[in-house]
């Protein structure tokens, strides 16, 4: 059956076990002898802490479906409850709620290092697909939970991102009518919101980190020097420049998950609504279809794509603004997973590539964050006109990047890897 | 792999065959679960039309009957209130024509009716959604020279008596006309003419 030399146990009772199903192989092909390169620095923590946060979300989350109570008449009362009267429920609620923020917060960082690395680079485009699905499901799932609450800012954000899609020409207004189940947001819409919240969502996004991580393992984690460990083994076969995942990574992983639980229990315990940016203020009163908060902005994670859909405030070849803005705001992701065909750069890490990538990569970052800040912010004609100036920039980055890529002359790179 | 008389054309066809007919019951079963997320025949109900007797409405008068969650307006407009919005003139207006399709088409008129004298309004300001007050006297002097109409006190936006909005007030656009109809004494919100 199978492969006749998959490692098993010698005796006892992993060897019964190992007949049966491939525990000793499993360990081996992706802790023990899953060789990781020796030269991981600081931004290969995030993708263990997304890990992490996801336990935690899916834990948390699990608990707080025990006293939540999907009905346009009883969420936000039963967050309530949850707050003030379930046992631990205002920690169980912040632990999620903080999850949430703490989510994208590793994300972004764990997307920073690809783009840094070049990690999404040949032959590793798979895995930066699976996960761009992974971060594309994620928003969906932080979108709808962010309804469950049922407050001013559940509801409005939703009426406003829902509303998106009537933009679409011909099919708009029928297709919010089907994603609404009504004709405004109301209790139908929170019913299916919370079903896939719980149910479909998450399980999409547990398959899509199983096949993110099957990819990474089979063609082996890229490193800050961009070097393939694979190209010089010695001679047992491993590679020179690598070490087993466990226990080297396992223990050093395990500092670093210390020392990121400290920062998200300060932020429980002392700043868990963000200041208003983690959990809105507006959404500390029940929904209120009639009356629209004087200000409405997402939470922070989604604020640059916010921006992006603020900023076009023009006509195009025949498309209103409205649409336009849409496109765009659709196109910021959308542009994301075809980057490992944009550049064409010989050398996967910036510290190799020339002066233009640094540059480049550097005014991308920049523009991202601003235009994360103007997204938080109500629009001024000067703040439009940053945010579109931010959006150019962001899609320079990438649709350039085939031009920038191949200009630049690039450092040779090691042949092994740079301590 | 020998073909050891297998008929690999029959074969090709078979799995062909079984392909389609799968994807079609595929397609068939998907059609169920993309229904249910249309509007329920309860939420239908409560979206239907309202019917409301307007024979009482007195002329001046304003009532409110609520369709789909939003209050909307029903005014009876006297010939003075008639004379003063069309006597605005166009420049006080940022959509005098009702270009932007905040109306049926059958209420496109300058007074955005069917009947001159009836306004049919959504109450909700186009800004960010409260409901404006009913200012119909020019007495009111929300601005001056105040032809009567609607004043939001949330952000300063005003409308006519047509529920076309003032320039300079954050207000984008003119209010809403839901689609409505007349039937004898009474009016049908929400249901369009031609669909009689």
């Amino acid at each position: 059956m199978g492969n006749p030399n998959k490692a098993k146990a010698e005796s006892g009772f992993m060897r019964w076990i190992d007949d049966r199903f491939p525990a000793t192989q499993m360990v081996q092909e992706h802790l023990t002898q899953y060789y990781a390169p020796k030269n991981f620095n600081f931004f290969y923590i995030f993708g263990v802490l997304a890990m992490v946060v996801l336990v935690n979300q899916i834990l948390t989350g699990v608990w707080l479906t025990m006293s939540y109570n999907p009905s346009a008449e009883g969420a936000f009362a039963s967050v309530e409850y949850i707050m003030r009267d379930v046992e631990f429920g205002w920690l169980i609620r912040y632990m999620h709620s903080t999850g949430a923020t703490a989510f994208f917060a590793v994300i972004y960082l764990h997307m920073f290092r690809a783009l840094m690395y070049g990690s999404y680079k040949a032959p590793r485009e798979l895995i930066w697909i699976f996960g761009m699905a992974i971060y594309l499901a994620l928003m969906a799932e932080a979108f709808m939970g962010y309804l469950l609450p049922w407050g001013q800012m559940s509801y409005w954000g939703a009426q406003v991102i829902i509303s998106l899609f009537s933009a679409i020409p011909v099919i708009g207004g029928d297709l919010t009518q089907w994603i609404r189940g009504d004709f405004l947001i109301s209790g139908i819409t929170l019913n299916r919101f919370f079903a896939l919240h719980v149910v479909a969502l998450p399980i999409v996004i547990l398959a899509l980190v199983v096949l993110h991580i099957i990819a990474l393992h089979e063609v082996g984690s890229n490193n800050p020097d961009g070097v393939n460990i694979k190209a010089k083994k010695d001679e047992t076969g491993k590679p020179l420049d690598g070490i087993p995942f466990h226990p080297y990574y396992t223990v050093k992983d395990l500092v670093g998950i210390a020392i990121f639980l400290f920062v998200f229990a300060v932020v429980i315990f002392y700043f868990p609504e963000g200041g208003g940016y983690f959990l809105e203020k507006p959404n500390f009163e029940p929904a209120n279809p009639l009356v629209t908060p004087d200000h409405i902005a997402p939470v922070w994670y989604f604020t640059p794509f916010y921006a992006i859909l603020r900023a076009i405030t023009f006509s195009l070849f025949g498309l209103d603004a409205k649409f336009l803005g849409v496109l765009f705001m659709g196109g910021a992701i959308a542009v994301l997973f075809v980057l490992p065909w944009l550049d064409r750069s010989p050398v996967l890490s910036i510290r190799y590539k020339g002066w233009m990538s640094k540059v480049a990569l550097a005014v991308f970052a920049i523009s991202f964050i601003i235009l994360g800040i103007l997204g938080a912010l109500p629009t001024t004609a000067a703040r439009t006109v940053v945010a579109q100036i931010c959006t150019a920039l962001y899609f320079a980055f990438f649709l350039l990047m085939p031009i920038y890529t191949k200009l630049e002359k690039t450092k040779p790179v090691p042949e092994r890897v740079t301590g | 792999m020998a073909d050891n008389g297998v008929n690999k054309g029959r074969r090709r066809f078979l799995v062909g065959a079984t392909t389609v007919v799968g994807a079609v019951g595929a397609v068939g079963v998907a059609v169920p679960f993309v229904a249910s997320w249309q509007p329920s025949a309860r939420a239908r109900a409560a979206g239907a039309p309202v019917r409301a007797d307007i024979s009482k409405l007195e002329a001046g008068q304003r009532m409110t009957v609520e369709w789909r969650g939003r209050p909307i307006w029903v005014i009876n407009r006297t010939p003075e209130m008639l004379e003063r919005t069309l006597g605005i003139e166009s420049e006080r207006l940022a959509d005098p024509d009702s270009s932007v399709p905040q109306q049926p088409a059958y209420a496109s008129s300058e007074l955005r009716s069917i009947r001159p004298e009836i306004g049919v309004l959504i109450g909700i300001c186009t800004h960010l959604g409260c409901s404006p007050l009913y200012r119909p006297e020019p007495e009111a002097a929300v601005t001056d020279n105040w032809p009567g109409g609607f004043f939001c006190p949330c952000h300063g936006s005003y409308f006519d008596l047509a529920g076309r909005v003032f320039v300079n007030v954050p207000a984008p656009t003119n209010l809403e006309v839901p689609p409505y109809r007349f039937e004898g004494d009474d009016i049908i919100v929400g249901e369009d003419e031609e669909a009689a």
